[in-house]
């Protein structure tokens, strides 16, 4: 009888042996993948402080690896709240060691992606990474650093620590990978296009392997709410998170438990849920059976009192944001945006954000340019498959005076503090029900926007045209009755044209 | 016949439509001087407003009109247009030039009035018709001639360049023209004493080299299928002001029938116009009764024979017992024969025999 060996692997390892999941399944997806990592953490260390974001990225050409396939140096530079020395070590050398643990809504859900791109670039090109950051204090720590694959442990090969002399604060990382960038150079353009546009008080700037300047400048400096970390919602919770709260839990009684560790539980709530699911609030929670535990998750989902969550946890860009984003990427002749209220999907709160322009320097493509956004990330892979797309196909946009062959851009922004991805790789959103309505109904909204702006844009050119009629043949009317009738001096026309104008005034 | 009434006849006509014309132009002139949208008030010509006369034996347009006005966007194009067509046609008949239709709507061009189409600026000509009540070949347009004339009848031109000048229609052995400049021209004198008209080509040719103008005394018209207005005008005034009988022979199918029929009683989409007709001509075959009388070869009357059968039968000009006879025929034996078909009795029969006893039966 063969012997199976069970071995346990780490994280490190696991994302080693299965990098598809995490997005890196060839060289010029891998590139693309590791640039968007590491720009959305360096957003989010700038932008949870409420400093603008200034993000320097820079890909350079350092050799051939294989026929298709070249070695580039990745250098993102950001001005965001730097890494505590201590922590630099294993917030770039250890897989699943991240500040992201916690329930409110941020780009990075994992504390995997960054980390992720330094371990591709380890595999590929056996090069250490650097990093050097500074809190704002007057010392810079730079740190040059390999992961140990199998024990998911950073190993420093070197650590400096220079005079801060300017007090610059920030983090910049640097490392070789393998990589196609001419075959991923168009996503890697779109992503930065993209994340402009939601990013509008961001400055972002891009050198490709050529030595091409991409800049992204910053239109202001407002920036939305940051978001408060929540607790989990009741509906939200699964059998697992509520273990691990019971094993970390100080309160001694069911009824305390439910008013500290969930989101909108007060004690008149805890009362009637535990009345509801015939438990004692004196219990100790940690004396739960694991059956009581599947039940108390069971009840949890059941109760229909529990309040909806709010949305402080949630940082949706704002109207004015998301207009002053399109209006400086997209330079269209019109836009409209909507934010919807707060909703719920299985206790988890979000947001939905939409927004339609037209004309200007927007092309014509003969189907609707679709921009889709989730958390600030745009979602460039699995259009087709995304909820965006199918709420936007089953609407009637002929009723808004709205078809594909018209230069027509649509964009929709989820913000969630889970966004329902069906991929690690973050590339699309599941079909959920709840959310589809909400865009639907976000959608409508600048539907009838657009609308408005289309009929009398329509007007408009109508009365344009009129005028045009009658401009052109008004005089000739007076040359040719002049030159019949046998008459010298022209009637005069202008007169008539006033009319014209004024009647067409009158109607609109 | 007296020379000098009838050549105040032309160009007393022609007086009338400058006359018309400047006062047209006078009319929108003032409305424009006074501040206002100029207008048009003209028959309607749809369907629903056109009537068959029985007093004047043809189409007429009822008493319904439509106002064309430079107010309304979707007129003040073609207003526009009508306005230019009526100062074109000024120019032509005061300079006294000639155009086509196909001519209008290029000149139009050089203007920079372009018509979308012929058909556009056919309809716009149609509209000056109306307003004036004269038809086009009164302003100096005419269709593509085709339309031939022959036998012993001298006119005087009027024409520029030929004024005074004198024809007398035998002196061509193709016939001759009948275009603007015969149109125009005066009668002088003439010996005969009946028109015949003939629908095709190679009978007007063989009755030219037969002599039926001296042998019956005629004047020969040909009208080349469905007769042009110029023809039409043309084969009135011979009626008229020679007062000469008219007989038309043409093909025995419904198809000639109508051609002899629109030159009686004219058509519907002329009925803005009037004196195109000869409500006195005669059709003399070949009927339907013919094919069987002089058992001719014959075609079996196809589908579109027949619908078009009906379609007479419904038609008010129809009514006289003779063309109800006809028709009923043509349905019993549905069969046609072209005029041609009597050269099985040999090349001139239809001179010596039949074309005589036609003559005598629609007298």
């Amino acid at each position: 009888m063969a012997q199976t060996t069970f071995e346990e692997i780490s994280a490190a390892d696991f994302f080693y042996r299965n990098r598809d999941i995490a997005g890196f399944t060839n060289p010029s997806r891998a590139i693309f993948v590791a640039i968007r990592e590491l720009v959305e953490n360096s957003l989010d260390a700038a932008e949870s402080h409420r400093i603008p974001p200034d993000v320097y990225v820079r890909l350079s050409y350092e050799g051939e690896a294989s026929a298709d396939t070249q070695i580039y140096k990745l250098r993102v530079e950001d001005n965001g709240i730097g890494v505590p020395p201590r922590h630099i070590p294993s917030a770039f050398g250890q897989i699943l060691f991240g500040s992201k643990y916690k329930l409110k809504q941020q780009r990075g859900t994992f504390g995997l992606g960054g980390k992720m791109a330094i371990l591709y670039g380890q595999i590929t090109t056996h090069q250490p990474a650097s990093i050097i950051s500074s809190t704002g204090i007057s010392k810079t720590y730079m740190y040059k650093l390999m992961i140990d694959i199998q024990r998911n442990r950073p190993l420093i090969l070197d650590r400096k620590v220079l005079i801060n002399k300017d007090m610059w604060r920030g983090t910049i990382v640097e490392f070789t990978l393998e990589g196609d960038y001419f075959r991923s150079m168009p996503k890697i353009l779109d992503y930065f296009k993209q994340t402009a546009m939601v990013n509008p008080y961001a400055n972002l700037t891009f050198v490709d392997p050529k030595g091409r300047l991409y800049k992204f400048a910053r239109i202001t400096k407002d920036m939305p709410a940051p978001p408060k970390e929540t607790l989990p919602h009741p509906y939200g919770v699964d059998v697992e998170l509520l273990q691990r709260l019971i094993q970390i839990t100080p309160y001694k009684s069911m009824s305390e438990f439910l008013r500290y560790h969930f989101h909108r539980v007060g004690e008149i709530t805890a009362r009637k849920f535990l009345e509801f699911s015939a438990l004692s609030p004196s219990k100790n929670p940690k004396k739960l059976t694991h059956e009581e535990i599947v039940r108390l998750m069971h009840m949890l989902k059941r109760y229909r009192e529990f309040l909806p969550p709010d949305a402080s946890c949630l940082s949706p860009l704002g109207e004015d944001l998301l207009k002053a984003g399109i209006l400086k990427e997209l330079k269209p002749e019109f836009v409209a945006v909507h934010q919807r209220k707060p909703a719920t999907y299985a206790g988890h709160p979000f947001i939905i954000e939409v927004g339609i322009a037209y004309g200007g320097e927007i092309p014509k493509k003969g189907v609707f340019l679709v921009y889709r956004f989730a958390n600030r990330i745009p979602l460039l892979y699995d259009e087709a498959n995304d909820v965006s797309l199918r709420a936007i196909s089953a609407m009637n946009w002929r009723r808004y005076r709205v078809l594909p062959d018209m230069p027509v851009a649509i964009l929709v922004h989820i913000c969630s503090t889970k966004v329902p991805y069906k991929t690690v790789g973050k590339e699309f959103i599941a079909d959920r029900p709840e959310i589809r309505k909400e865009i639907a109904n976000g959608l409508r909204e600048v539907a009838r926007q657009i609308q408005h702006f289309m009929s009398k844009r329509e007007h408009v050119d109508r009365e344009r045209k009129r005028l045009g009629v009658f401009s052109k043949y008004l005089p000739r009317i007076a040359e040719f009755s002049t030159k019949l009738a046998g008459k010298e001096k022209l009637p005069d026309v202008e007169k008539l044209l006033t009319s014209v104008k004024k009647y067409g005034e009158e109607e609109a | 016949m007296e020379k000098k009434k009838h050549k105040s006849s032309v160009m007393e006509r022609r007086k009338e439509v400058l006359a018309g014309l400047k006062n047209l132009g006078g009319k929108i002139y003032d409305q424009m001087d006074k501040g206002t949208f100029p207008s048009l008030d003209m028959p309607s010509r749809s369907t629903d407003n056109i009537a068959y006369d029985e007093q004047l034996r043809q189409f007429i347009l009822g008493d319904r009109r439509v106002r064309r006005s430079a107010r309304n966007i979707r007129h003040v194009k073609p207003f526009t247009q009508l306005v230019w067509a009526a100062l074109f046609s000024n120019e032509l008949s005061s300079q006294r030039k000639t155009s086509t239709l196909r001519d209008v709507y290029y000149s139009a061009q050089a203007y920079e009035m372009t018509f979308k189409d012929q058909q556009e600026s056919n309809n716009i000509i149609t509209d000056l018709e109306t307003v004036l009540g004269f038809s086009r070949e009164d302003f100096n347009i005419f269709p593509e001639e085709r339309s031939a004339v022959f036998g012993d009848l001298t006119i005087e031109y009027t024409v520029p360049g030929y004024e005074g000048k004198k024809l007398d229609l035998t002196s061509h052995p193709d016939g001759v023209l009948i275009g603007p400049a015969l149109t125009s021209s005066e009668f002088v004198k003439t010996s005969a004493d009946k028109v015949i008209a003939i629908e095709k080509g190679g009978l007007f040719t063989r009755f030219i080299e037969e002599r039926v103008h001296k042998k019956y005394n005629s004047i020969l018209v040909l009208t080349s299928g469905q007769a042009p207005r110029a023809t039409r005008h043309f084969i009135r005034r011979l009626s008229e002001e020679l007062n000469l009988p008219v007989y038309i022979f043409t093909d025995g199918d419904p198809w000639g029938m109508h051609i002899a029929m629109v030159i009686i009683s004219g058509s519907a989409n002329a009925a803005h116009l009037r004196e195109l007709n000869t409500p006195d001509a005669k059709w003399s075959g070949v009927w339907a009764t013919d094919i069987v009388n002089y058992k001719l070869p014959t075609d079996p009357l196809d589908e579109v024979d027949m619908k078009r059968l009906f379609e007479l039968q419904k038609d008010p000009r129809y009514k006289d017992p003779l063309w109800r006879r006809e028709i009923k025929t043509f349905m019993k034996i549905r069969k046609k024969a072209e005029q041609e078909a009597f050269s099985r009795y040999g090349l001139t029969y239809i001179v010596d025999e039949y074309l005589p006893a036609k003559l005598e039966e629609t007298k």
